[in-house]
């Protein structure tokens, strides 16, 4: 028996191929939609998973570092490493900011990067590099992520120091997106905390108006005041890793009791990220995402139910000769399955091809794809019912009455 | 000519089909899950290499010297400004004396009346001299009478007596000429504290050197100890370096040393390292050591007058390069719990090899004391954190271009 639906096709294959391909594009644009989303979450567990810790350690009564600011003086990682139970600890610094490239005087503009201070060997240093080598200076080197467009060798400004790029690496970003610049953690503290230097001489001058710091019976005091205004010694979490055989709830449970301190686990902190930081933005990406969906399912339906209505003549005709129902009914659907079928496969290789493009990481699951094709398939057959009951109550007699 | 049509279509058809199936195959073997990490390798070979350390610091003059009185008072007036170089014994400053010329003049007419003391005693003496020489003479007479019986014996005690008090004023008259020596000496003792008190206002140079700051202007008061001029020694410029102390293996004094400034980049001066300080600082956890430059770099010459104190400079000191051993990029060493190792891929498969490493170098070379040997193949650049079974592809390089 031969193929009615094939038949069909080979007779007006363009229309099918050109109607497969916009079907395409549109499933490609919706699982791009599904991709982005997932890139969105996925940015947030990236960071944690980056960050190779299993406790993040912050200031007492914050969500930070992500998701609310905290501060921590620097020493604070001494006594982590004191408690039962701890592998590695090790300070970190984050803050986003505007990486300007090159010398000053060239001022080529600027690129938004999150600045991870670290510290060599420990975690939260770059887990693996695409290029280049690790930071070995413990000033004034950096580990730039891909997205960033830094080159190795190319020098970057970070406040009043330049800084040379060492090594590359690849999903090294924020929960925002933005790509991380690795720099050594004393360097991050000063670019941090520094204030300019307009601030530093305004603050100096202040001191110094004041009577109370500037005595003149005590030749120094003004000095030693001055001195202790301009360093600050704090960061933002400390990172620890927990040794085998010991759980994260246990090892944190005495730091939040008796180091007055607030402890994340990663579930915790995933929490955090993905519940309360990203949850508005991903909410909004995922109610497009659904509104595209059903969209594109209504499109995909009423392709399908429009190119058998073009065809009813042909159908008419087809019954005038005696067809069987289930005969025209069976064409129907596998051409609309074969239309779903092509679309899905237009709509995937699409949206693969273009995900890299996006500034933003896209994230294109294989579920989320699977489920696409189910979608697609289901739709298409309920189309096709659509079709079916419109191509079965057509009156023979339209074969040779229009 | 119609089923050529057909079969066109139908060739046509199966080669979109195709296609469309190719393109789907390669896209989920590229992408996603099934798609092998893209790597590359790194042969480990054996090598010297020369570990050096990485420290800043600032440049500060070994010898400096502040410059101000030894009691409180006035500046009267300020003769050198910053910059100005000085030599040793020049006058610098001069506090106000405020009494102490008064207090000269009082203590001159202080002597003076000691000398006319001295004078009165010595006169003094020479009158009680002559009294006991006519009281002695009295006495011998007035004796030789009383013997012979013309006197009464009361009469000769009476003289006796005379003679005695006479010895006595003599005795008191002498004592009067040392009271009055002492009293002159004393006098001239103050008189030369306070001329010494009197120069102590004038501030001298005490060395060869430059003016780096003028601290009080003629007219304000500063207390004793206080620096009214500070002086350095302009060829004892060196750099205070500070090594992360995680970092600073190897660091010794005689080392050769590279420097930077800030002001200069592009053009390195030699150095040494002249010393390391015994105490390092516990709060930024570095090591401190004095970094002196080299005779020729320190020339005015070669370094102009930029050289300032206070100035940012790079250090990088050179240590004495390694014994052979098997060399690694840094970018291979990955950490694995407490674990530190590298992935060897040995017949294709991955395997974490526990290594214990060495010296390092700045350039990112990693000595391998302990785990891998030369020839052996590790992962050196990956697309992602690798499992032990990660399915990897090795690739030439990673990026667009080799650097």
């Amino acid at each position: 028996m031969i193929s009615l639906a094939g038949r069909d096709v080979l007779h007006s294959w363009s229309k099918f191929v050109l109607t497969g391909i916009g079907l395409g594009l549109l499933i490609g644009v919706t699982l791009t939609m599904a991709g982005v989303y997932r890139g969105m979450v996925d940015d947030a567990k990236a960071l944690l998973a980056n960050s190779g810790a299993d406790l993040w350690v912050v200031q007492q009564d914050t969500q930070g570092p992500y998701a609310e600011a905290s501060s921590l003086r620097d020493d604070v990682v001494r006594s982590m490493l004191a408690l039962p139970g701890v592998a590695r600890a090790a300070n970190v610094t984050y803050l986003t900011m505007q990486v300007r490239r090159g010398p000053a005087e060239l001022g080529e503009g600027d690129v938004r990067a999150m600045i991870v201070g670290f510290e060599p060997g420990q975690p939260g240093e770059p887990p693996y590099l695409l290029a280049g080598r690790h930071i070995t200076r413990s000033h004034y080197e950096a580990v730039a992520d891909l997205k960033t467009g830094f080159k190795l060798g190319e020098h970057i400004r970070i406040r009043r120091q330049a800084y040379t790029v060492v090594g590359l690496t690849q999903r090294m970003v924020s929960s925002g997106g933005d790509p991380m610049v690795f720099i050594p953690l004393k360097d991050a503290q000063e670019a941090q905390f520094l204030k300019d230097n307009d601030a530093i001489v305004n603050d100096r001058a202040r001191t110094a108006a004041n009577p109370q710091f500037n005595r003149p019976g005590v030749p120094g005091l003004l000095e030693a005041v001055q001195a202790s205004q301009a360093n600050n010694r704090n960061v933002n979490a400390v990172l620890v890793q927990v040794q085998p055989g010991w759980s994260a709830e246990q090892v944190a449970a005495p730091i939040r009791r008796w180091k007055h301190l607030e402890a994340y686990t990663q579930a915790q902190m995933e929490e955090i990220l993905v519940v309360k930081l990203i949850a508005t933005a991903a909410r909004q990406i995922f109610m497009f995402l659904v509104i595209l969906a059903i969209v594109s399912a209504a499109i995909v339906a009423f392709i399908i139910y429009t190119m058998t209505l073009g065809k009813i003549r042909e159908i008419a005709v087809l019954k005038l000769i005696g067809t069987r129902n289930a005969t025209i009914a069976g064409m129907i659907l596998q051409q609309a399955l074969g239309l779903g079928l092509i679309g899905f496969i237009v709509g995937k290789v699409s949206a693969t091809i273009w995900a890299p493009i996006f500034p933003k990481f896209v994230l294109l699951l294989t579920g989320d794809a699977v489920t696409g094709l189910i979608a697609v398939m289901v739709i298409c057959a309920l189309a096709s019912t659509l079709a079916i009951r419109a191509a079965l109550k057509v009156d023979p007699a339209e074969a040779i009455g229009g | 000519m119609k089923i050529n049509k057909t079969l066109t279509q139908r060739f046509g058809l199966g080669a979109l089909a195709l296609l469309l199936v190719a393109a789907l195959a390669f896209v989920m073997t590229r992408t996603g899950p099934l798609a092998p990490v893209r790597v590359s390798v790194h042969q480990v070979a054996e090598g010297t290499l020369t570990p050096s350390l990485f420290g800043i610091g600032t440049v500060e003059a070994r010898r400096s010297y502040l410059i101000g009185p030894t009691v409180p008072g006035r500046v009267l007036r300020l003769l050198v400004d910053v910059g100005d170089t000085v030599k040793p014994g020049q006058l610098l400053a001069e506090m106000d004396p405020v009494d102490l010329d008064e207090r000269l003049h009082a203590l001159d007419a202080s002597i003076a009346r000691a000398r006319s003391t001295g004078a009165a005693a010595q006169a003094q003496h020479k009158d009680m001299l002559a009294r006991r020489e006519v009281a002695a003479a009295n006495a011998r007479r007035y004796i030789e009478l009383g013997e012979k019986g013309f006197i009464s014996s009361g009469v000769v005690e009476g003289k006796q007596q005379e003679q005695t008090s006479a010895d006595a004023a003599v005795s008191s008259a002498l004592a009067n000429i040392a009271a009055a020596g002492a009293d002159l000496r004393r006098v001239d003792a103050e008189h030369a504290a306070l001329r010494q008190q009197r120069s102590a206002v004038r501030l001298t140079a005490p060395v060869a050197g430059v003016v780096t700051s003028r601290d009080a202007e003629p007219g304000s008061t500063v207390v004793a100890g206080q620096a009214v001029v500070k002086l350095i020694d302009p060829a004892s410029l060196w750099i205070r370096v500070r090594f992360d102390q995680g970092r600073s293996t190897g660091l010794a004094a005689g080392l050769p040393a590279q420097t930077v400034l800030r002001s200069n980049p592009r053009q390195p001066l030699a150095g040494t390292v002249a010393r390391i300080e015994v105490v390092s600082d516990s709060v930024t956890e570095e090591r401190i050591a004095m970094v002196a430059f080299e005779p020729a770099a320190a020339q005015p010459a070669t370094r102009g007058a930029s050289l300032s104190v206070g100035e940012l400079a790079e250090v990088t000191v050179t240590l004495p390069t390694t014994a052979r051993a098997p060399l690694l990029p840094n970018a291979a060493v990955k950490h694995l719990g407490k674990q530190t190792g590298v992935w060897r891929l040995a017949g294709g498969d991955l395997q974490f090899v526990p290594v214990r490493t060495g010296a390092t170098s700045l350039d990112g070379q990693v000595q391998v004391l302990e785990g891998l040997k030369a020839g052996d193949t590790v992962i050196e650049f990956s697309e992602k954190e690798l499992k032990a079974d990660s399915r990897i592809k090795v690739v030439d390089s990673l990026v667009g271009g080799k650097p």
